[in-house]
């Protein structure tokens, strides 16, 4: 599949935006401007792009805690997820839910989901509901290495291929589950290979090179559109920081640290298009400039708004005791 | 207008809702049957028949078997019902709700509030519940009170048929997600229920008997219970009204307050463990809100603090018999 100029510059884009946007978590984490606490997508922009990049809005996607970078790629305003974030006013959930829970039905997101495991059963009823509307369209299950040793990710695993149902699994193995690696907890040889022994075709993917995601993903997404069942997706990758923000890390070596970063998705999808002639640096600055000021804009508003009204404590509940 | 088993009324609501709404599915195990087997699927109708004939009308994109995967089917249909269906999913027994309970009380219940009321998530999970059975300890539970404290969630517990049918048209009407708990011991029980499609709001409890000298709050299979020990204690000339507040959330306070207020003694009949059930719940709000009613101590009559038992003896003395509703009416009634 050939990518225009302006597909790229839309991907680097998304990409760019979420490794700002986590940035800028970070710190204003560091400097107490969000409460509670987050996890940060810096390091698997390009598995998260990459699967999103030719969705539709009315294509379904359910998410991890780990959740900003999917919601970013599918669309969602970064002013509403950073007042969500921070727990404000105007929030895309009216600071409900949180950096866990951010949702956007309009833009086809079900959800950040807390609980691991939480989404791949959800995915596959909104999935059965594409399948039963005949909509053509999909729905994603993006999870972990961590949720791949779930009962409810084996059972979706199954459903789906029992209901046949256009659900793509997501598997997005950054090589930890928490603090513990996926090459002590995961059992099998690999991810692809467990959900392939549930029936459907599976591809382990280099989960930094955007390029190799979107491939990955159209190759799920023409047998999802075309009714033939679900599909899976392990997607290698790194995860820059720890599981949570402020994670030591100390069962992580440096060299391993290293590592990850000299595989960082941005700069090979940078260099990759600029040697190719297709985009050139003045592209790549013009979008940074933009991103940076988008980002900036969305802090400086977060930290302008108000908390949530107090009459909202009890509003979309059916019943006040 | 004519005789139906409470069986034959969810059956008659689910078919109704059906035919009236094409994005009504049902899904669950055998709730067709019989799939990949060397006969026809479609003959089984769930393990209790509340589907049969269903598969037969509405074909295999209406009425969804499934593999035994309950966290699966919650999740599909709470992942359906989001994304524009209205699904009623079965899972059999509702002890079977361990395996699945994250999907109800931390996926669909929490949708509306946790997303800011931009989620819709309109779906019924239906189970059976209930001692008298001989199902054992895995097989016989009511579970109402883990339903019930969850925000979110609908729970309803119909005592008869008439009721069955139109809380559950009711059910799949609504838009949040309903716990519907089907009474098994109830399931041939017999009474008049029209023929066509009928409503019955959810928190507006029915005052079966009208009394003035006992209130009964009783829920579920317990109300036909308390309404014959009403009718024993008629013959001694005492009057005792019994309420059925079907749901269990919302609850219809108002009318158990009332009725408290015109007779000043409770019981409360709940087939559950002692602690943190529905007795205690309804006890604690009459003594809060009810108090100056009051002209004896809340009596509740539940199950011991055990797993429900096998052996016939000791399952009917662990549900809340007639003996000991009736002693605790006594108890109420002579409290000087």
């Amino acid at each position: 599949m050939q990518l225009s100029r302006d597909d790229l510059k839309r991907a680097y884009r998304s990409m760019f935006t979420i490794r700002t946007f986590e940035e800028r978590v970070e710190k204003e984490f560091s400097l107490g401007n969000i409460p509670g606490f987050a996890h940060v997508y810096l390091g698997q922009e390009a598995s998260g792009v990459g699967v999103c990049f030719d969705l539709s809005e009315d294509d379904y996607i359910g998410s991890t805690h780990r959740g900003h970078g999917h919601c970013i790629a599918k669309g969602c305003d970064v002013h509403g997820m950073m007042l969500e974030i921070m727990g404000k006013e105007g929030g895309l959930c009216g600071g409900k839910g949180g950096s866990m829970h951010i949702a956007d039905m309009s833009k086809g997101m079900l959800g950040a989901n807390a609980i691991v495991g939480g989404s791949p059963p959800i995915a596959v009823g909104a999935a059965l509901t594409q399948k039963l509307k005949k909509t053509g369209k999909v729905a994603v299950a993006f999870s972990g290495d961590g949720a791949s040793n779930q009962g409810t990710t084996f059972e979706a695993l199954n459903m789906a291929v029992v209901l046949g149902v256009p659900a793509i699994f997501a598997f997005e193995n950054n090589g930890y589950g928490e603090h513990t690696a996926a090459s002590y907890a995961v059992g099998a040889p690999s991810i692809a290979e467990r959900a392939r022994s549930f029936g459907m075709p599976a591809e382990v993917v280099d989960g930094s090179d955007f390029f190799a995601v979107h491939q990955a993903m159209g190759r799920a997404l023409e047998r999802g559109r075309a009714g033939e069942g679900p599909y899976a997706l392990e997607l290698v990758c790194s995860r820059f920081m720890g599981h949570f923000l402020g994670d030591p890390q100390g069962y992580r070596l440096p060299e391993e640290l290293a590592q990850a970063r000299a595989n960082d998705p941005l700069p090979r999808f940078r260099k990759g298009v600029i040697e190719a002639s297709l985009l050139d640096q003045s592209d790549f600055d013009a979008i940074e400039t933009a991103v940076h000021a988008e980002v900036d804009d969305a802090v400086a508003k977060g930290m302008a708004a108000p908390r949530p009204d107090m009459s909202t404590l009890e509003t979309d509940v059916y019943v006040r005791y | 207008m004519s005789k139906k088993s409470y069986r034959q009324a969810i059956n008659e609501a689910l078919r109704s809702e059906m035919r009236r709404d094409p994005d009504v599915i049902i899904i669950g195990e055998d709730v067709a049957g019989g799939h990949g087997g060397s006969g026809e699927p479609g003959g089984v109708g769930g393990v209790f028949g509340l589907t049969a004939g269903l598969y037969k009308e509405f074909g295999p994109t209406r009425v969804l078997d499934t593999p035994i995967s309950e966290s699966a089917i919650i999740g599909a249909a709470s992942g359906a019902a989001v994304t524009g269906m209205r699904p009623v999913a079965e899972i059999m027994f509702v002890d079977f709700v361990g395996v699945c309970f994250d999907q109800i009380y931390n996926q669909a219940a929490k949708f509306r509030y946790m997303f800011g009321g931009k989620a819709k998530t309109p779906m019924v999970i239906r189970a059976a519940i209930g001692a008298g059975f001989r199902g054992g300890a895995q097989h016989s539970q009511t579970l109402h009170p883990l339903f019930t404290m969850v925000p979110g969630l609908k729970v309803v517990m119909p005592a008869n048929a008439y009721d069955a049918k139109g809380l559950l048209i009711n059910a799949i009407r609504d838009d949040d997600p309903v716990i519907f708990l089907e009474s098994k011991v109830l399931y041939d029980s017999v009474m008049e229920v029209p023929d066509e499609a009928y409503r019955i709001p959810f928190g507006e409890a029915n005052v079966v008997r009208e009394g003035k000298d006992l209130t009964f709050v009783a829920f579920g299979s317990m109300v036909p219970r308390a309404l014959a020990v009403a009718q024993t204690l008629a013959g001694d000339g005492i009057s005792v009204e019994v309420i059925d507040p079907r749901t269990t959330s919302p609850l219809d306070e108002d009318t158990i307050l009332e009725s408290v207020e015109k007779t000043g003694r409770l019981v409360i009949v709940d087939e559950s463990p002692p602690r943190c059930n529905l007795a205690a719940d309804v006890g604690a709000m009459v003594a809060d809100k009810g108090f100056r009613s009051l002209k004896a101590p809340i009596k509740a009559v539940t199950c011991p603090h055990t797993p429900v038992p096998f052996a016939p003896n000791l399952e009917d003395e662990f549900m809340p018999n007639p003996r000991r509703i009736e002693e605790a009416a006594r108890a109420v009634l002579g409290y000087a």
